[in-house]
């Protein structure tokens, strides 16, 4: 086994024992309960404070309610899992911290912004492929009102929301990734991944964040593409984070003019989580717990249901902060591409 | 409005500034914004009804015995003590979904923007929270009303000596 | 006849600063104190006062109306007590605007919790 073998192209990975999804959970609000999505997820809670006090604590239980439910799901206690690979939208990562500290498992807090589902997939991925853990447990959340007050403004400010902007999903998902079991029949494996760039076009308007991540998208999809030789249409679907309408019609451009069309292919997790005509919620949904509830609620039922075999997975970050914004700074993006296929 | 920009021109455009550019002019192109007369319209009509209501106080206090000035006063308080009710039964976001500069324009929208703060960051504590953070969007009108006016009002100052 | 100057005034204020809005993206924030120190200068220039005494509360509820205050209890100030009217004329004249602001939000704080948006 040579340690190259594991490299492919420039920025991907190809894993020589492909973990596998044992577990999975998902946790929403009431508002993603109401959409089209809604029948898909394990839990959805009607009161958006979750029974706390703040909207820290809330998104803290949250978590933690995502974290015991995939962890139920895959028929294992905090003592099974090896490392924790987790990460919010909130400064310093405090949904987070204070949502899993009672598991006491050994854990890598990250940022990716909304891309924080597939950094984590990926880190969790290569740990169990390297052979550091037999089981990792990956994680995000994100609320809307947490996220609002901190990147926003307060929730009873009167402000009228561009078309542009999107709309941060309450829900927290989690995998437990691991070695495939004897008999993976059905099973969902991660294959791969391609880990993205930080990419830049100059876009500053905070509200339009499917423009800011779109090239950042394009790339690592394009990169994806390039790294395995594959065309797009390998994949039954591949599924980026939280572009909208908008940042979508980007990444078909850019990648047309890459030369690669995907528009037969592609899904975006915040154009299907709400249903903008009866929701009100312009552009799409957004945030790190968008594509990880759509991920572990919906993806992965249409995986094992065998209606989708290969799936790329991209979820998408804006990495702006409220200093970077006032100091008039750009909204960069990034990107994390996830193989997953099916088994047998 | 921005030329069309194709994005073939983007992609092959070396020079990054040129590029952001360009793509900054591409993605006003493709962003849809709110219909232009809609949101005029409702401006237009919740910015005047909240100035009319304005005027059908000031004349209730004045007709209550108050004096001119007096009675603007007592405008300005009840327009604020509404604002703030409104903010706190999630009334006011509601109305300025539709009514945009209708509902920033007028003192009303001054008085939510400390409301809404106020109520935020109870959770951050009565110094910290509330004390700190309920300047966050007023109190830059606060600083630069008396900071311009101090100016002005500096250069009539000069003016008093020599007059 | 006074309601409706007083509706189409302070309608057309608004209107024109949503023409802007639209048009720069800039923030509420931004566009209080734009408002505020547009009235301060007008009030200035001896243009805001005549027009808030034939408009009415068309003219005095918007935010430049604040700003008019602001100039006008200054300028006052200022003819009375010279240099020193300078620092009271401001904080006099915007008092029950930001005083009312102040406490009525404090006491929101006591009843009401931050909801979700609907």
């Amino acid at each position: 086994m040579s340690e190259q073998s594991k490299m492919a192209g420039r920025q991907s990975v190809i894993f020589q024992n492909p973990p596998c999804i044992l577990g999975r959970s998902s946790v929403a609000g009431q508002k993603e309960g109401n959409g089209p999505l809604g029948s898909f997820f394990d839990y959805i809670e009607e009161d958006p404070y979750f029974g706390a006090d703040t909207w820290e604590e809330a998104e803290s239980n949250m978590q933690r309610k995502a974290a015991e439910l995939a962890l139920k799901n895959a028929d294992c206690k905090p003592q099974d899992i090896r490392y924790l690979v987790a990460g919010d939208l909130l400064g310093q990562l405090i949904a987070t911290s204070f949502g899993i500290m009672e598991l006491k498992i050994p854990m890598f807090g990250i940022y990716g912004a909304c891309s924080t589902m597939g950094e984590a997939m990926s880190l969790a991925s290569m740990l169990v492929d390297g052979g550091f853990a037999n089981r990792v447990l990956a994680l995000t959340s994100s609320h809307f009102c947490g996220a609002e007050k901190q990147f926003r403004f307060p929730l009873q400010y009167g402000n009228q929301r561009p078309l542009a902007a999107t709309w941060t999903v309450t829900g927290s998902g989690a995998v437990v990734i691991g070695k495939k079991p004897d008999n993976s029949e059905g099973s969902v494996l991660i294959k791969g991944v391609t880990t993205g760039k930080i990419v830049d076009f100059g876009v500053k308007d905070s509200m339009n964040m499917g423009a800011c991540m779109a090239p950042a998208a394009a790339d690592v999809i394009y990169r994806n593409l390039r790294d395995f030789d594959r065309s797009p249409s390998y994949y039954d679907k591949i599924i980026t984070g939280d572009l909208g309408y908008i940042g979508q019609n980007i990444l078909f451009d850019i990648l047309k003019e890459k030369g690669y069309d995907i528009s037969e292919q592609h899904m975006d997790c915040g154009i299907e989580i709400f249903n903008d005509e009866t929701q009100d919620t312009h552009s799409g949904g957004s945030g790190c717990g968008c594509s990880a509830i759509t991920l572990t609620g919906y993806i992965l039922e249409k995986m094992y249901q065998k209606e989708w075999n290969r799936v790329l997975f991209v979820p998408t970050g804006a990495l702006l902060s409220p200093v970077s914004f006032n100091e008039g700074d750009s909204v960069p993006g990034i990107a994390h591409a996830v193989i997953l296929e099916t088994e047998g | 409005m921005a030329e069309k920009v194709t994005m073939q021109e983007i992609l092959s455009e070396e020079d990054p500034k040129k590029r952001n550019e360009k793509y900054n002019n591409y993605v006003d192109n493709v962003t849809p914004k709110h219909s232009w007369f809609v949101n005029l319209f409702w401006a237009f009509v919740i910015g005047g009804a909240i100035c009319t209501l304005g005027q059908a106080l000031i004349n209730l206090y004045r007709y209550l015995g108050a004096g001119k000035e007096d009675a603007i006063l007592y405008q300005i308080i009840t327009l604020v003590a509404l604002s703030v009710i409104f903010t706190g039964l999630n009334l006011y976001p509601k109305l300025a979904k539709a009514g945009g500069a209708g509902t920033v324009v007028p003192i009303t929208g001054f008085a939510n923007s400390v409301a809404a703060t106020a109520i935020e960051f109870q959770q951050e504590g009565q110094v910290f929270g509330i004390g700190c953070k309920i300047f966050t969007i007023a109190g830059p009108v606060i600083l630069y009303g008396i900071f311009s006016s101090w100016i002005v009002g500096f250069i009539y100052w000069i003016y008093t000596l020599y007059v | 006849m006074d309601y409706i100057k007083a509706f189409i005034i302070g309608g057309i204020i608004c209107l024109l600063i949503q023409i802007l809005m639209d048009q720069t993206k800039l923030l509420p924030g931004r566009i209080m104190v734009i408002l505020i120190c547009t009235g301060v200068v007008l009030s200035a220039l001896g243009i805001y006062e005549p027009f808030s005494q034939w408009a009415g509360a068309g003219a005095d509820v918007p935010l430049s109306g604040f700003g008019n205050s602001l100039f006008q209890g200054i300028k006052k100030a200022v003819d009375k007590d010279g240099f020193i009217g300078l620092f009271e004329g401001g904080f006099k004249s915007c008092a029950v605007g930001v005083s009312a602001a102040l406490v009525f939000s404090y006491l929101a704080s006591l009843v009401f919790q931050p909801k979700m948006k609907a």
